[in-house]
């Protein structure tokens, strides 16, 4: 295994269903993402997941600020924030997967987050292959058409077992 | 001990303290407990484990959007600290503003693409900054992130910065 893993690993899938029902109870606040120590850590939240489309947001808070002088939040928490969206999208895919790692990811960051807004991050994983999904993702505060930063990346798949006929 | 050597571990003592000024003054940098150790003017960024940085926890591994967050960080602040020291080194108006908290506008992050090559353990994880190159508006930069081993890398970045407008590069 290598990188960023997302999902439940040798504990199943549990981890993510648990997250994403919570997600379809949230409305529009969303889920905290008590499963993701740092999503908590951050105040990370997931709105939806589902479909191979995932949209999480972190609300703004003084404690991730990159620029003291602006207030802007750091680009790393736009990059965990664009990985977990990415990751979350690869998980809600249409496929059984036990977890999946962030091979690689390329940000573009288009302008500063305004400072005092939320940032979301909606996501879709485009393209399954045997053992690699392709996702990207935008993160934009209220119009995702102008964004804060873009993502693309690579992520590898950890497939559950399918399951031996019954005996 | 020379007035002269008095005057050298001052001035270390001087740089080590404007260092930890420089990363304190970003928040998102206490958030993860981001630090720097300095030799000459290489920065080597040090991130001590703890719980909050954890993405899975059944491995337990780090979040990549923290190891992600660590490597732009390390870079970030190379670039700063790259030109607090030529501002300290050259002594002008500059240098004097430095010493009183006044530092130069960060560089701003243009694009990055981050590798993945190995889990994150919970464990202390180091990363250093290679400038490629250091332009008048751009810099390149290559960050590599690593636990137990340096030949055994857990992350790499690299990336394009865009200059704060009005300080010089060395190219």
């Amino acid at each position: 295994m290598s990188g960023a893993e997302q999902g439940g690993g040798a504990e199943g899938p549990d981890r993510f269903s648990v997250i994403r029902e919570a997600a379809a109870d949230a409305g529009a606040e969303g889920a905290l993402m008590t499963g993701l120590p740092f999503g908590r850590e951050i105040g990370m939240r997931l709105h939806s997941a589902e479909g191979g489309v995932a949209v999480v947001s972190v609300p703004y808070d003084a404690r991730l600020v990159g620029d003291p002088e602006t207030g802007v939040l750091h680009g790393g928490v736009i990059t965990a924030l664009l990985d977990t969206a990415c990751g979350w999208s690869v998980m809600a895919a249409p496929v059984k997967l036990l977890s999946t790692a962030t091979l690689d990811l390329r940000i573009d960051y288009m302008r500063p987050a305004t400072a005092g807004e939320t940032v979301f991050a909606r996501a879709e994983c485009y393209r399954l292959t045997r053992s690699i999904a392709f996702a990207r993702a935008v993160a934009y505060h209220g119009d995702p058409e102008d964004p804060v930063a873009t993502a693309q990346g690579a992520f590898i798949l950890d497939r559950a077992p399918a399951k031996e006929a019954a005996g | 001990m020379s007035p002269v050597r008095t005057s050298a571990a001052g001035q270390q003592a001087e740089r080590d303290a404007l260092l930890e000024r420089l990363t304190d003054s970003v928040p998102y940098n206490r958030l993860l407990g981001v630090r720097f150790d300095r030799l000459g003017d290489e920065l080597t960024g040090r991130m001590a484990f703890r719980d909050g940085l954890i993405g899975n926890p059944v491995l337990p591994a780090l979040h990549g959007g923290v190891t992600g967050s660590f490597l732009e960080i390390t870079g970030l602040m190379q670039l700063a600290w790259d030109q607090v020291l030529a501002a300290l080194e050259a002594g002008d108006a500059d240098a004097d503003g430095i010493r009183a908290g006044r530092f130069p506008p960060y560089p701003k992050t243009i694009d990055v693409t981050i590798d993945y090559l190995r889990s994150g353990r919970p464990r202390e994880t180091f990363a250093r900054a290679t400038v490629q190159k250091a332009g008048r508006r751009v810099a390149n930069l290559h960050v590599e992130a690593w636990q137990e081993s340096r030949s055994r890398p857990i992350a790499m970045l690299r990336g394009n910065f865009l200059m704060p407008v009005g300080t010089a590069g060395a190219h």
